[in-house]
């Protein structure tokens, strides 16, 4: 069955031959849909566009009343201003930029080399009560972060792991690992087992087996799930915000609603960060469009 | 297997072909504990760093623990969990979180399934249309909130703006008790509608075309083939979405925390929120611990919900 949006395309309904092509109206009711369509999609689209337009905005357009869609003037200084800093050399923006990168990345590199391994051992082999495990898994993902966020922050108080990225990778990769065994298991199902068996017969062991046969194959959904996770690091604030404070160890969410912390609000910064913040997200969910509906419902639903 | 042909298949036949019967024994020895060496890592840093600490929380929640005043937690039994049950504050904030859990759920699924239902009767650009509409869910909820606080802002934020220029009165948005959950439950509709209509889309594209096919040689009205074929097809998969969805509602805490911060006064305050003020404004660390577990409690039920329609959607 369809899930993708690549299928979405070209799968057409083909019931615009049916008969009720010839119904009274039928066009009509056509137009009408193409109209609300648009409707909708301009409004769902607007904030994003409304953000980009401030981003590039003078900060006397920014604030103007009535509000300027149009006749504003041009101008990149808030990009500048989200990486070079006031006093010359790096923002705290840009350092917070760097951060996120780091702790998302490693931490996507963790959670994909334990996920992984476990994925397939799930899938291939009989573990005692499976199906308990794997809810298991999958209901540490659904924890309210703030509720968790109480006793990790005692925990780390212990271990002097506040305010240091090692305490953000970690638990980042705790939030990733449930999810990259519930992707990839479903990917590992896809990759019939006789593959291995074969390569078994032919005198490779079951880890040669798994490593020369099934991980090749496996790679191109490792790294849709490793994009999946990457996006979800790259955009997590709760633990962010509470578990570090200085500006060399903080993640761009955070440091990005830090902005607001003041009395005066430079929105136009404010857009300029959140589009460059953004930006990759988007290019990386262009990459994964067709794991999608598996990849936002943490790998659970796929037919 | 691009290696020369030859090679490859004689010699391991070879070695197979050698000692049949022992493989088959060391084999199953051997994938039990290969199993446990692949899953265990996993496993372990899911114990450290979530089971461990749910534990400590459910120690933590029979104690009068403070983390900022520190020295020996006490026992005291059951007081914290009765004090939140009998709260007034607490029931507030369940009726709080309640309103905009079904609201925001409801609004998405109607608003997600139309769309759904609109891009699947295209036949062109539904793939332009669908990437675009996915855009709001990608983003971080930290930017969705900035973003909707500059565009909600009483003075020059664009709503009022647009509101203005059509004549009609401003609003304060984010600064009244009552437009403030309502600011809520739009801008966390804004951003999960779209989750919604993919999943929907995804089921409405694979109901069978020879369903409509058959139901329209019956001459069966337009009406009549949705609620009979298409709704019956997508509600499984739809309901899966919208639980989904209520378990993240529920748990939410970054847009309140951006958006509103819990006010005006606490009409925005959901459980989520006040969990945090009781834990890092008042420092009640045994009765925010206690509070959480009832959280938690309140979760496993929801994913346990969850899984099980998952589950029966699989087995179909």
């Amino acid at each position: 069955m369809a899930v993708s949006v690549d299928e979405a395309v070209s799968a057409g309904p083909g019931r615009d031959h049916t008969p009720s092509r010839r119904r009274r109206g039928g066009r009509g009711r056509s137009v009408l849909e193409v109209a609300l369509l648009t409707v909708l999609a301009v409004v769902m689209l607007f904030p994003v566009l409304w953000m980009i337009e401030t981003s590039i905005k003078e900060n006397r357009d920014v604030y103007a009343i009535p509000a300027k869609f149009f006749d504003f003037k041009v101008t990149l200084d808030h990009f500048k201003d989200v990486f070079a800093g006031s006093g010359g050399g790096r923002s705290a923006l840009s350092v917070s930029f760097l951060n996120s990168v780091v702790v998302a990345g490693v931490s996507t590199a963790l959670a994909t080399v334990l996920g992984v391994p476990a994925a397939w051992a799930y899938s291939r082999f009989s573990v005692k009560a499976k199906k308990d495990q794997l809810f298991f898994i999958l209901s540490t993902r659904f924890m309210p972060p703030v509720v968790v966020v109480i006793p990790i922050f005692l925990m780390y108080r212990q271990l002097g792991l506040i305010d240091n990225k090692l305490g953000l990778i970690l638990i980042y990769t705790a939030f990733n690992v449930p999810f990259t065994i519930w992707m990839m298991k479903g990917f590992v199902d896809e990759v019939p087992a006789e593959y291995e068996d074969a390569a078994m017969l032919d005198g490779y062991t079951r880890l040669q087996a798994f490593w020369k046969f099934t991980l090749p194959l496996l790679l191109p959904g490792i790294a849709a799930t490793a994009v999946f996770a990457l996006i979800f690091s790259w955009n997590e604030f709760v633990f962010a915000i509470f578990l570090t404070s200085s500006d060399s160890v903080r993640t761009a969410p955070p440091a990005i609603a830090g902005l607001i912390g003041g009395t005066t609000i430079d929105w136009g910064l404010v857009a300029a960060a959140s589009v460059v913040f953004a930006l990759p997200v988007l290019v990386f969910a262009y990459l994964v469009r067709k794991h999608l509906v598996a990849g936002v419902t943490l790998g659970a639903v796929r037919r | 297997m691009s290696e020369s042909a030859p090679l490859t298949i004689d010699q391991p036949g070879q070695v197979a072909s050698a000692t049949p019967p022992a493989p088959g024994r060391s084999r199953r020895l051997s994938d039990r504990w290969l199993a446990g060496a692949f899953i265990s890592p996993a496993l372990l840093l899911l114990l450290a760093m979530s089971v461990f600490p749910l534990l400590w929380a459910l120690y933590l929640s029979f104690t009068d623990y403070s983390a900022t005043r520190g020295g020996p937690a006490h026992f005291v039994w059951f007081e914290n969990y009765t004090a939140i049950l009998t709260s007034a504050q607490v029931h507030l904030r369940a009726l709080t979180t309640l309103i905009y859990v079904v609201g925001a759920v409801a609004l998405q699924t109607t608003l997600g399934f139309s769309i759904a239902y609109l891009i699947s009767r295209r036949t062109h650009g539904r793939g332009v249309l669908t990437t675009l509409f996915l855009v709001p869910m990608m983003l971080s909820p930290v930017v969705v909130g900035l973003f909707w606080r500059f565009m909600l802002d009483a003075q020059f934020g664009v709503i009022n703006s647009m509101l203005g220029s059509l004549g009609l009165g401003q609003v304060e948005w984010l600064t009244r008790q009552g437009t403030a959950l309502l600011s809520l439950i739009v801008v966390d509709t804004w951003q999960w509608t779209p989750f919604i209509m993919l999943i929907a889309l995804a089921g409405l594209t694979a109901v069978p075309k020879y369903l409509y096919e058959a139901a329209s040689i019956d001459r069966a009205s337009e009406w009549f083939r949705f609620r009979t074929i298409t709704l019956p097809l997508v509600w499984p998969l739809l309901l899966i979405a919208v639980l989904f969805r209520a378990i993240e509602a529920f748990r939410l805490f970054d847009l309140v925390y951006i958006l509103t911060s819990g006010g005006p006064g606490v009409s925005t305050e959901t459980l989520s929120f006040h969990v945090y003020k009781v834990a890092f404004l008042g420092f009640n660390t045994g009765t925010a611990s206690a509070y959480g577990i009832l959280m938690v409690l309140i979760v496993l039920v929801l994913t346990q919900l969850y899984l099980r329609y998952l589950n029966k959607l699989k087995e179909d």
